[in-house]
């Protein structure tokens, strides 16, 4: 065994350092494996299996078009509301349920955390990769939507991975800050709930964020925009229907803040990871 | 670098105990604290998080204490001491499951630890899937749990059901497959904690057959156990922790002398002095021993007869007869025997001092840690007019005629001394 290629770590107490990438990389397959296994649990367990993917969405879409598109006649800009509440349940549902997944993870995980050492980080982010597939598979939907209403996306289909890779980040970084505080703090896995409430109706889903702009100006739409999803919804929209512009500013604000709370959220995860099995 | 494996240097753990009122479990009790009061107090409830810097203090236990040691390439190493003694605490540092206080540990090489088997199995999974997960925990790729996917498979004798939802193994087959991940992991350094000693008699022959190839192989392991017999057997040297200190390191025959020596100092005489005596309105207790023969330095061996003594003094000014009654039980928490003075007595005793003695025979007490659980006076052959729990304990070694093959779990609660006869000549047909 050449001495000179064994990888050395060192342990020690109060040292912070960031992620170690390659170790980080060593793991992929443990990452992979947990993906795989949330997905084919998931999936093994429900007699109606692949289709809870597609009901979620769809029941909310129903819901949503009932009462604030047929009741309360909501504005959509100009669009039939079925397709356009659904453009932003789609990347809604997938941030509800990966930040759902991650904030519970950690407490999950915790009887195997404490017996065995690889990278925690490797538990919040497999619920943000696992729930991808629910989204993909929900996606069909929108399909048929499209194909019921004839409403095609325009050129501007080709930021969609963008768009996605946004909505990712917005999960992982804030799926980083709560799974990292609720294994401190219990009552953080108990206001989820009430939480990601308040945060859908925020966000531009039953609404759009036009109506924002028209009721309190510009200035405020903008600083709306720091709310990042509200540059993924609005994208998504624009993307996939081909009626409206891309709202630039927006994006690029919810750009901004997403990688700030990414970021901020990597750090008070690192420096709360060594007392994970102590509290756990 | 050095042929060292391991370099660990004032290693330290501190967990917070008690005083539940400091600790916040909630956000928003941490919040509002926060809010209410300034800075100076905020840290002291943050205190869940020991990493702050605070010294000493009623509401901290120091599981390890100021710990350096190293361990060479392809050593294997011995950890021994008593429960608490903070082993697992040492173990969980330097399999990065928890970090240190103060201190730090150089590492080269990968650590698998046998900590715990079966870590992260999920029953819906069949055993292969459970194998990748397994595997991929423990720090394996993909592709090293593919080449030693037959020889898992074979070590666990679970082949048929390789492909069953693991929901459906009985209790054995599930120890079995994961145990078989664990010892099939190859890494540089290897962490053995002797609560693997799961499964049954087969299972653990082979168990501990792999252990020994692994400590032969030339790998570095840290092996950590009670069975002082199985240490000496594949140890080259040892440390000795005692109440999160490191107190002695060295040859392995030598250390485990010196350990068992202080362990008997602790534990075989307890003396009490008048006042402080466990007693009530009938009795009190003011001594119990354990003597044996041989050098006191030496601790006891199995097969080597001693005796139990118990001193009293009885406050009842009646003459009554006074029996003891108590029960034996070794480190698996098995009843070995429940010794009673009953049947042995017919003196009638008043107020004063008496002593009881009784005389364990040679021949019969296996290896292993003993201690006295529970421990009666009766009045009259009836009444319990005393009780009183965990008045003694001791360690039996292994005796070095019978230590031959003797590695693993001891087997037989007791170890009598059977005298064997080769019988010639003429036997009737029945």
């Amino acid at each position: 065994m050449a001495k000179e290629n064994i990888p050395f770590v060192v342990i020690e107490a109060k040292k912070w350092r960031f992620f170690d990438l390659k170790e980080l990389y060593r793991y992929k397959d443990l990452f992979y494996f947990f993906v795989l296994r949330d997905v084919t649990v998931l999936y093994k367990q429900t007699v109606l299996g692949l289709a809870w993917a597609i009901m979620n969405p769809v029941f909310s879409m129903v819901v949503f078009s009932f009462i604030f598109g047929g009741l309360a006649k909501i504005p959509s800009d100009g669009i039939p509301y079925p397709i356009f509440s659904y453009c932003a349940v789609l990347p809604w549902t997938y941030f509800s349920q990966s930040l759902g997944g991650a904030t519970s993870s950690l407490i999950g995980s915790a009887n195997i955390f404490t017996k065995v050492y690889f990278p925690r980080i490797i538990i919040p982010f497999t619920p943000i990769i696992s729930k991808l597939f629910d989204f993909f598979i929900a996606f069909i939907i929108l399909i048929v939507l499209m194909l019921f209403y004839n409403i095609y996306p325009g050129i501007d289909i080709i930021f969609l991975p963008f768009l996605i890779l946004l909505m990712i980040l917005n999960a992982s970084g804030i799926g980083m800050w709560l799974s990292s505080l609720s294994i401190q703090y219990r009552d953080v896995r108990f206001a989820f709930n009430p939480l990601i409430s308040l945060l859908m109706y925020a966000a531009p889903v039953v609404f759009p964020a036009s109506l924002v702009k028209e009721k309190f100006g510009d200035f405020i739409y903008l600083l709306y925009g720091i709310y990042p999803m509200v540059g993924v919804i609005e994208g998504f929209r624009a993307s996939l229907l081909g009626r409206l512009p891309m709202p630039w500013d927006l994006i690029g604000i919810g750009t901004i803040s997403s990688i700030i709370v990414f970021a901020l959220g990597a750090i008070h995860f690192r420096k709360t990871e060594k007392i994970f099995a102590d509290v756990a | 670098m050095s042929n060292k494996a391991i370099i660990a240097e004032n290693l330290s753990k501190a967990y917070l105990i008690g005083l539940k009122d400091n600790i916040h479990e909630s956000l928003g009790e941490a919040l509002i604290s926060w809010l209410k009061y300034p800075f100076k107090n905020y840290s002291r409830i943050k205190k869940l998080n020991t990493f702050k810097n605070f010294k000493s203090g009623d509401d901290i236990f120091w599981a390890l204490n100021d710990v350096t040691f190293d361990v060479n390439h392809g050593e294997v190493l011995g950890i021994i001491g008593a429960n608490g003694a903070g082993k697992s605490t040492l173990l969980k540092i330097l399999s990065r499951i928890t970090e240190p206080t103060n201190g730090k540990a150089t590492v080269y090489g990968r650590v698998s630890s046998l900590l715990e088997v079966g870590t992260g199995f999920n029953p819906e999974l069949t055993g292969r899937e459970n194998i990748y997960l397994n595997g991929t925990i423990l720090g394996m790729t993909k592709k090293e749990v593919d080449k030693k996917f037959d020889e898992i498979v074979d070590f666990s004798g679970i082949e048929k059901f390789i492909d069953t939802q693991s929901k459906k193994y009985s209790n054995g087959m599930r120890i079995r497959l994961a145990f078989a991940i664990a010892a099939n992991i190859e890494t540089e350094i290897t962490i053995i904690d002797e609560v693997l000693n799961v499964g049954d008699a087969e299972f653990q022959r082979k168990s501990m057959a792999k252990m020994e190839s692994l400590a032969k192989s030339g790998r570095t392991v840290l092996f950590v156990s009670h069975n002082l017999s199985a240490v000496k057997s594949i140890c080259t040297r040892a440390i000795n922790l005692y109440h999160g200190k490191l107190i002695r390191e060295g040859d392995v025959d030598n250390l485990i002398s010196a350990y068992l020596s202080q362990y008997n100092e602790d534990h075989t005489l307890h003396k009490w002095d008048i006042e402080n005596a466990p007693s009530n309105e009938f009795v009190k207790l003011i001594k119990a021993e354990l003597l044996h023969f041989s050098d006191s330095d030496e601790p006891l061996k199995s097969g080597e007869p001693f005796e139990l003594e118990f001193t009293f003094y009885n406050l009842l000014q009646e003459e009554s007869f006074l029996d003891i009654v108590f029960q034996l039980k070794d480190e698996l928490d098995n009843l070995v025997f429940v010794g009673s003075s009953i049947n042995d007595n017919n003196k009638k005793i008043g107020k004063g001092y008496f002593k009881w003695n009784c005389k364990i025979p040679a021949d019969l007490m296996n290896q292993g840690s003993y201690s006295i659980n529970k421990f009666y006076l009766i009045k009259d052959k009836t009444t319990v007019i005393f009780e009183h729990r965990n008045i003694l304990s001791f360690e039996i070694i292994y005796s070095f005629d019978l230590r031959i093959g003797n590695i693993g779990r001891k087997e037989g609660i007791i170890k009598p001394k059977l005298n064997w006869e080769i019988l010639t000549g003429e036997f009737a047909e029945s």
